[in-house]
């Protein structure tokens, strides 16, 4: 699903964040990736969800070159693929209902199945009250449940977790992994970033380590 | 009721192109008054047109003898292509300098030269040249005057007038095209945030172009409603100061008649749209470009 070869990367003139990162992820696998802050872990990501372009080296994602692919094919390859972000990114001009509906739209989703879709998915994550709801009004909890359900509302091929538990206490953080848990058994792919080593190591789950911009296999 | 609430890109809440609709609005006033302008113009120089085609002047220096106008006159008559010659009395002459010189007994008696107003047949072209030798032959220091020189000066001025408007009208069109662009570019900066993480999540660029075109359109549209608004009322008002001065009667007025007819004010009509328009394709065409540097 993703495969990344001797690939670096640098912001303009500065030094690498990444060197040489090799990494084959299989589809259905659940990797979380470890490293102290500044080690490049959201670059990586940036990478992954195709914020960026590598300075060097090749990236494959779903089976397709992305350094051959045009600037238009890069759209639907990116509504295949959830990020939850660590500062969740939601729009605070918005309801709780559009900020999870913003995927379907931009996808073109008819308004009925949205409303549908969005309702049932709030409902879910226990936000069926909260659906005209503005985020500032909404406690940090509830505005990562909204970050989740926008996510993963179109069911994607690839779940990239940004330290989703960074501003959770231990036992949300366990719940929201049990929930990554539940998503990657239902087959999505999930890359979960985090610096929680600890969480990682009990898991028992794949484990990918960053460290001064150079990944290893743990 | 759920639905969608509000555009993605909170464009209405920011102050970036809230001037928009105050910088378009006087384009289009200033564009209106100069199309207005033009148009006005152009329906004097028909009139003008109209009203000298077909038709020349003789005249005769002052105190030429009632036998030699008359000789004149039968000349012309026996002219071919002449429709039509015809002697002005000196109350007729009179009356023509009247708006100027009043109607005292002093203008009566002084020294005038004698008009001779000419219709030419519809279609003829007279031989002008051999005509005015004739002319030359029965009355010494006769003039034959086809209008054609004064038309052509007109013309000319007419010419300069409306190519002037039409320059003032594409300056301001570029401003207000560089406004939107402008305008569109600090959207963009302001909004940098909300339109990665469209971009992020699939978007394309044309739905991202959607929204800011849906706002151009909107502001300009307002500005240029307000600047046609504005634009029909000097254009009354200054109709009504010409018709208020022309306290000489119609023939000297001091201003140009600035009636416009339907069809003018629809011309003036269709500005708003324009420039609602304009700015919708030039913010997208500024939203398409900027996003194609984005990965």
């Amino acid at each position: 699903m993703i495969r990344f070869e001797n690939v670096g990367m640098r912001y303009g003139t500065g030094p690498e964040v990444l060197r040489d990162v090799n990494l084959n992820l299989e589809p259905g696998s659940f990797h979380f990736l470890t490293g102290p802050s500044g080690a490049g872990k959201s670059t990586l990501l940036r990478l992954i969800y195709l914020a960026d372009r590598p300075t060097r080296g090749l990236i494959t994602l779903f089976d397709q070159d992305i350094s051959r692919l045009k600037r238009k094919a890069l759209a639907p390859l990116r509504r295949k693929i959830g990020v939850v972000f660590q500062d969740f990114r939601l729009l605070d001009h918005l309801s709780a209902f559009d900020n999870v509906a913003l995927p379907l739209r931009v996808a073109g989703m008819a308004e009925a199945k949205i409303r549908q879709n969005v309702t049932e998915l709030l409902e879910w994550v226990g936000l069926a009250d909260k659906l005209n709801a503005r985020p500032p009004t909404l406690s940090g909890g509830q505005q990562q449940r909204i970050a989740i359900a926008r996510a993963v509302i179109t069911r994607p091929q690839l779940l990239l977790a940004d330290e989703p538990t960074g501003n959770v206490d231990d036992e949300m953080a366990l719940r929201l992994l049990r929930l990554f848990e539940e998503l990657n058994k239902l087959g999505t792919t999930m890359v979960f970033a985090t610096h929680n080593e600890t969480m990682a190591r009990q898991s028992g789950l794949g484990r990918l380590h960053l460290e001064n911009g150079e990944l290893s296999s743990l | 009721m759920i639905g969608r609430s509000s555009n993605d890109i909170p464009l209405q809440r920011d102050g970036t192109s809230r001037m928009l609709p105050w910088l378009i609005g006087p384009t289009v006033y200033l564009a209106a008054l100069a199309i207005a302008g033009m148009l006005a113009l152009h329906g004097m120089l028909q009139n003008w047109d109209r009203g000298l085609a077909g038709t020349m002047t003789v005249e005769l220096p002052a105190g030429t003898a009632e036998p030699v106008v008359t000789s004149v006159v039968t000349l012309l008559r026996t002219t071919p292509g002449i429709a039509s010659a015809q002697a002005m009395d000196r109350a007729a002459e009179a009356k023509l300098l009247e708006p100027w010189l009043g109607n005292s007994v002093a203008v009566q008696e002084l020294s005038l030269p004698r008009l001779i107003d000419l219709h030419v047949v519809a279609g003829a072209r007279p031989d002008l040249p051999a005509l005015k030798t004739k002319l030359v032959a029965a009355a010494p220091g006769a003039v034959l005057d086809d209008h054609q020189q004064w038309l052509d000066r007109l013309y000319t001025l007419a010419l300069t007038v409306e190519a002037t408007g039409l320059a003032i009208v594409l300056m301001v069109s570029a401003a207000s095209v560089l406004t939107v662009v402008f305008t569109t570019r600090a959207g963009l900066a302001v909004h940098r945030d909300v339109i990665e993480l469209l971009h992020g999540l699939g978007a394309r660029d044309g739905y991202i172009a959607r929204q800011f075109q849906r706002e151009a359109l909107r502001l300009g549209f307002a500005g240029g409603l307000g600047g046609l608004v504005l634009a029909a009322a000097t254009v009354w008002g200054l109709g009504h100061v010409a018709r208020a001065t022309s306290v000489l009667g119609e023939q000297a007025k001091l201003l140009p008649d600035l009636h416009l007819v339907l069809w003018q004010w629809g011309t003036l009509a269709a500005l708003p749209v324009i420039a609602a328009l304009a700015a919708m394709i030039t913010a997208r065409l500024t939203v398409m470009r900027a996003l194609a540097r984005l990965p």
